[in-house]
């Protein structure tokens, strides 16, 4: 990445409360334009990192720097963001149009301009005629949305969210995902957007920065994220995940010969992996990569044979759990229903086979 | 009987004993005003008749209007500076982690439940050692220790309901803490600082201990009242006067009690079942 990508540039940012190391030493680089999200459980620092581009934290050591600004010195009410906070924060002693026209006062407009954005960005948010309404008079999703136009009529650089859909039921969250991501698009500001809901950041985000106990652990674009997650605890965050014990035998070519528990000796491409020979490590592959065969199936494919566990019916998938001698963990294998008749069907204990294409198995980074 | 839930079925015996205690508690401050308007300078049944005379009397009497003006002087002061050290002590309390807070609450509250003629003494005792002249300051300086713990008892429910996301939302729409302060700290705690405003007022007005022991001769209402005790063919008078006070306190604490609870009945929201 070249340094003018970096509209937003976060430099070996570094917060600690008394002892306790709340961000450490984070690197990375937001792109003008982009929807970007901070992905952790909860106490993994991406709110506090929200809140140092807010100014509302500053950091131990590190820069922020902001469209080539330095940050450190400037107070939360000089910086070119706004931010939607988590609960909203919409002033109970305004009504809507006040509460949105609250950070023109500045820029003393004549009273008629004023009135005219406030009403533009209340049509963006699809609240038209909502003006005159007071917050305690509104419902979540609606505040989100003063919440929203509140931040966007000041125009900035970049727009903070602070798990906005958090306190939103899910029908309203799914609803409001699809229009964030519209005028998103259509206002073309940079969004910085946190969350601890794995779905939500793969739906909305450009690129996504998984964080945990302070870290970064991957900046990468959700499918990225997905399909090829550089460390098992990256894996374990975003979805479900078969991890296979494994040691390198050799490398060579960019290949690893691999002696993986259950399997035996499988050559796999390295990818970016720093391993060598004798390494320990782990491979990957995600349970509806797997197919699961009641019968022995023909060919001379790799399959591996193990019990059937468990199964959980779904709807439209079910999950089942295959226990494989040699194994430490049992097999999580995702299935369409259009595939295998029902879940129900699947008496435990009756012997199954696993396969897989080639590709879907992968190596991770060293434990 | 069916139709009503179990909480709010009526219950016999617990009205009577709510009239029973309403009587008890305002039956004497009522005959106050009943005999203001006695055409008799004795206090006694039966009524001799009707007369404003009394009220008519008092707009001749130029002590009780300069005691009235003292009242109103310290009261005022004693009102502003209380609310004011109030609002810093309640924002202090509830904004930052103190050390000892609960012990510091505590401390603030007692002089509630310290005799005022204990203070009083003590307060008195100090002036005259520091060679301090007993005045209105002297008034006004016990009041004020009286009245802080109503000020803060006051506004500490405010400020605790305070989010103060609210100011960091501020800051973060461009505005400085002075501007933040003025349109959404100011604003949102409004109803307590009036509610405080007219309650600390009300009680200087009011207090008679403190004023006792700490007053010149610059006398304030309460202290005139006492004064004039001591003359039978006054008292008719002091009920008329009594009356006027009686009537302006409980209008200014309904005005206090009614402001504070504005606002707090309003429903922080109104659920995210969404509308739209």
């Amino acid at each position: 990445m070249t340094s003018t990508d970096a509209f937003i540039a976060i430099r070996e940012v570094e917060k600690f409360y008394g002892s306790f190391q709340a961000i450490a030493n984070v690197s990375m680089d937001i792109r003008h334009g982009e929807f970007f999200s901070l992905l952790g459980a909860s106490g993994c620092g991406k709110t506090t990192l929200l809140r140092m581009l807010a100014g509302f934290e500053s950091a131990s050591s590190g820069e922020i720097c902001i469209d080539g600004q330095p940050m450190s010195e400037v107070p939360p009410y000089l910086r070119p963001v706004n931010m939607v906070f988590q609960n909203y924060a919409i002033f109970p002693h305004l009504n809507v149009r006040d509460n949105i026209a609250y950070g023109l006062r500045r820029l003393r407009l004549p009273r008629s301009k004023r009135h005219e954005m406030v009403e533009e960005i209340l049509d963006l948010v699809k609240l038209p005629g909502y003006g005159d309404r007071r917050a305690n008079e509104l419902s979540g999703g609606q505040r989100q949305r003063v919440a929203l136009a509140r931040a966007l009529i000041l125009r900035p650089k970049v727009l903070l969210l602070d798990e906005p859909l958090g306190a939103l039921d899910k029908q309203l969250r799914e609803q409001m995902q699809v229009e964030l991501r519209r005028l998103q698009r259509s206002v073309g500001i940079t969004f910085v957007f946190v969350t601890h809901d794995q779905e939500e950041a793969l739906t909305l985000s450009d690129r996504i920065a998984v964080m945990a106990g302070g870290r970064v652990l991957q900046v990468d674009t959700p499918s990225r994220l997905y399909e090829a997650p550089r460390s098992r605890e990256v894996a374990n965050f975003i979805g479900t995940m078969n991890f296979l014990g494994a040691r390198v035998v050799s490398r060579a070519n960019g290949h690893l010969r691999l002696d993986i528990e259950a399997l035996g000796q499988l050559d796999l491409p390295a990818g970016g992996t720093p391993l060598s020979e004798g390494d320990r490590t782990c491979v990957a592959i995600r349970p509806e990569k797997i197919t699961l065969h009641k019968d022995r199936p023909g060919g001379d494919a790799p399959a591996l044979s193990g019990t059937l566990e468990m199964t959980t019916y779904l709807g439209e998938r079910s999950h089942f759990h295959v226990r494989v001698p040699g194994c430490d963990n049992s097999f999580s294998v995702s299935a369409q229903n259009n595939t295998i008749q029902g879940g129900e069907g699947q008496a435990s204990g009756r012997p199954v086979w696993l396969t897989w294409r080639d590709d879907a198995l992968f190596v991770l980074g060293k434990d | 009987m069916s139709d009503v839930s179990y909480i709010r079925r009526p219950n016999r015996l617990l009205q009577i004993y709510a009239c029973i205690f309403l009587i008890v508690l305002y039956v004497p401050v009522l005959f106050i005003p009943l005999f203001s308007f006695n055409d008799s300078i004795y206090v006694r049944f039966p009524l001799q008749g009707f007369t404003t005379n009394w009220y008519a009397d008092l707009m001749r009497r130029d002590p009780l209007w300069a005691a009235l003006m003292n009242s109103l002087r310290v009261g005022l002061s004693v009102a502003v500076i209380s609310t004011f050290l109030g609002v810093l002590a309640a924002r202090a309390i509830t904004r930052y982690r103190l050390a000892g807070q609960n012990a510091l609450v505590a401390f603030i509250m007692l002089p509630l439940v310290i005799p005022g003629i204990i203070f009083g003494v003590a307060l008195l005792v100090l002036m005259s050692r520091m060679g301090v002249p007993l005045s209105l300051y002297t008034v006004a300086l016990g009041h004020l220790i009286v009245c802080l713990p109503f000020a803060v008892a006051t506004l500490l429910p405010r400020f605790e309901g305070f989010d103060r996301s609210m100011e960091e939302a501020s800051a973060d729409l461009g505005e400085n803490p002075w501007w933040t302060f003025w349109r959404v700290t100011f604003p949102i705690v409004y109803p307590g600082v009036v509610a405080s405003f007219l309650l600390t007022f009300t009680i200087s007005f009011d207090e008679f201990i403190m004023a006792f022991f700490l007053s010149s001769t610059d006398a304030t209402l309460p202290m005139y009242i006492w004064s004039q005790l001591r003359f039978p063919r006054e008292f008719p008078s002091v009920l008329a006067l009594s009356s006027i006070i009686l009537l302006v306190s409980f209008a200014l604490v309904f005005l206090a009690l009614r402001i504070g609870r504005l606002g707090s009945v309003r429903k922080p929201g109104a659920g995210s079942n969404g509308a739209d």
